[in-house]
């Protein structure tokens, strides 16, 4: 049984791994998403960003992997500007992030092995098949989900293929992991065991998460802090605690 | 009006922006050799079937239908020759180019419409593989090599197939048949005609990868990306047909 995150180490004097700063994004006239996100995310830490459906929550984290471009506004990864990359450099910093897409999104035509083999063929041409072959098993293995090696997505269910997601973003290693909506349309067993993984995760590898969510017990054993995100800006940061005892109404109806 | 004309150039501009892109990445490494073979498999050998019962039935059918005709003026010895020059010129690739529009491009819009849908187009673009190349590239040229293959095999059972229907009503012997149309057809009858097929094939890939790879969000997004890569790859076919004939014909006539 994995504990809820206290601060283990010393995150207060860690330095920002992500920094955003007056992000705006606009899709047409009329239709302004961010206006004005500004956020900081230190080493190691597990930051959980909440928000009304289409408040702009995952739009942000796209922007920081740069499949959506800001409109305005300084994005740092590493201490590197995403808006200033050439391709080349944007798929390195890429490399040191990872991305679980709300719906896995799996390769539909690979086997659950392909599917791991993918990423790691292409970035770690090092590797020889057979260490390739125990990276992956031992990926399945860290999700306990080994025996599904050699299944095809469409025979997997919700819970197994963001666990299958996750396996796959984890197998480069990256230092920071975005999580859309993790637990989104799972049981609340099956949610726990999740945020039970990302929890795990970010013990073993020391990996620095932003983790979108609405279901608050995801969000209550993973966050070391939390940010909410209101009419396109950054309304209150804060611990689990801090902000479940607000006296703000708002903020109040997401804990209810 | 002006709305429309406007919808009009902005498509021509990403689709030219799209073309750019795959010219661009064709001849940059890594190539994505097992993906174009696999593409290849599934693109051309997948659509044989379809193409060699097509073009057999069009060979027979074409036979019985003209020789009343040629019988009528007394020329049923060029019944070989005529088929098969119909056949290799025209309709064998425009069936066959038809044919693929219809399984291939279509299939294409679909499949890159769902994995645009579902966010696996952008789960290759953050794990910093680059999805043009990996999708669209390989794609394209497996087309471009496969259906001018499929023609070829086409004209090939489509001629059998006028050997047949030749064959329902007098009897000649197939090696007979062979150098009766051996003796009508040239070089300048196959070559323009297989060459063009290059750019059906070239099409049908591109049409078929821009309209899944520009697809909206939302599932309704995926029906339409195969739908209209459809149309528009047929349109493109009979467009290219026209401007291909025009080429041989100043060619042959030059």
């Amino acid at each position: 049984m994995i504990t809820p995150n206290a601060n283990i180490d010393n995150r207060d004097s860690s330095p920002n791994v992500i920094n955003i700063e007056g992000l705006y994004k606009s899709f047409g006239a009329g239709n302004d998403v961010l206006k004005g996100v500004n956020l900081h995310v230190k080493k190691g830490e597990n930051l959980v960003l909440l928000g009304k459906s289409g408040s702009g929550k995952s739009i942000t984290i796209k922007c920081l992997v740069g499949l959506v471009v800001a409109d305005e506004g300084v994005l740092t990864v590493f201490d590197e500007d995403i808006a200033k990359l050439d391709a080349v450099q944007l798929n390195k910093a890429r490399l040191r992030m990872g991305f679980l897409f709300q719906n896995a999104a799996l390769y539909d035509s690979m086997t659950v092995r392909e599917n791991l083999e993918f990423p790691l063929k292409r970035h770690s041409k090092e590797l020889s098949p057979k260490e390739i072959n125990k990276t992956v098993e031992e990926a399945l293995n860290d999700v306990g989900l080994l025996a599904s090696i050699d299944k095809m997505p469409s025979e997997l269910s919700g819970g197994m293929r963001k666990r299958i997601g996750l396996a796959r973003t984890l197998i480069l290693k990256p230092e920071i992991i975005l999580y859309d909506e993790p637990t989104t349309g799972l049981d609340p067993i099956t949610s726990r065991e999740i945020s039970e993984l990302i929890l795990s995760i970010q013990k073993k590898n020391k990996t620095t998460s932003v983790i979108i969510t609405h279901d608050m017990a995801c969000a209550k054993l993973t966050a070391d802090r939390l940010a909410i995100l209101r009419d396109g800006t950054i309304y209150k940061e804060g611990s689990y605690e801090e902000l479940e005892s607000s006296k703000d109404e708002w903020i109040h109806s997401f804990f209810v | 009006m002006t709305a429309y004309l406007k919808n009009i150039c902005s498509i021509i501009g990403d689709v030219a922006r799209f073309s750019i892109s795959f010219w661009k990445e064709v001849i940059k490494s890594p190539f994505e050799i097992r993906e174009f073979i696999k593409q290849c498999y599934l693109l051309g050998y997948k659509a044989f079937p379809l193409v060699a019962i097509t073009g057999f039935i069009m060979g027979l059918v074409l036979t019985l239908q003209s020789r009343p005709t040629l019988v009528k003026f007394g020329a049923e010895a060029w019944l070989p020759g005529m088929v098969a020059l119909s056949l290799i010129k025209e309709v064998a690739p425009i069936i066959t180019a038809l044919i693929c529009a219809g399984k291939i491009s279509s299939g294409i819009g679909a499949e890159l419409g769902s994995m645009k849908v579902t966010e696996q187009i952008d789960a290759m673009e953050v794990s910093a593989i680059n999805p043009f190349k990996y999708l669209v590239v390989t794609r394209v040229l497996a087309t471009t090599l496969m259906v001018p293959l499929l023609v070829i095999f086409a004209d090939a059972i489509g001629v059998f197939g006028g050997f047949m229907g030749m064959n329902i009503h007098s009897s000649i012997s197939i090696f007979r048949y062979v150098s009766q149309i051996l003796e009508t057809l040239e070089y300048i009858d196959f070559i323009p005609a297989t060459i063009k097929t290059l750019f059906f094939g070239f099409f049908i890939g591109m049409i078929g990868c821009y309209k899944g790879f520009t697809a909206a969000n939302g599932t309704e997004s995926v029906g339409k990306a195969a739908n209209s890569a459809v149309v528009v790859a047929s349109l493109a076919i009979f467009i290219i047909d026209m401007i291909a004939v025009q080429f041989t014909d100043l060619i042959t006539n030059s």
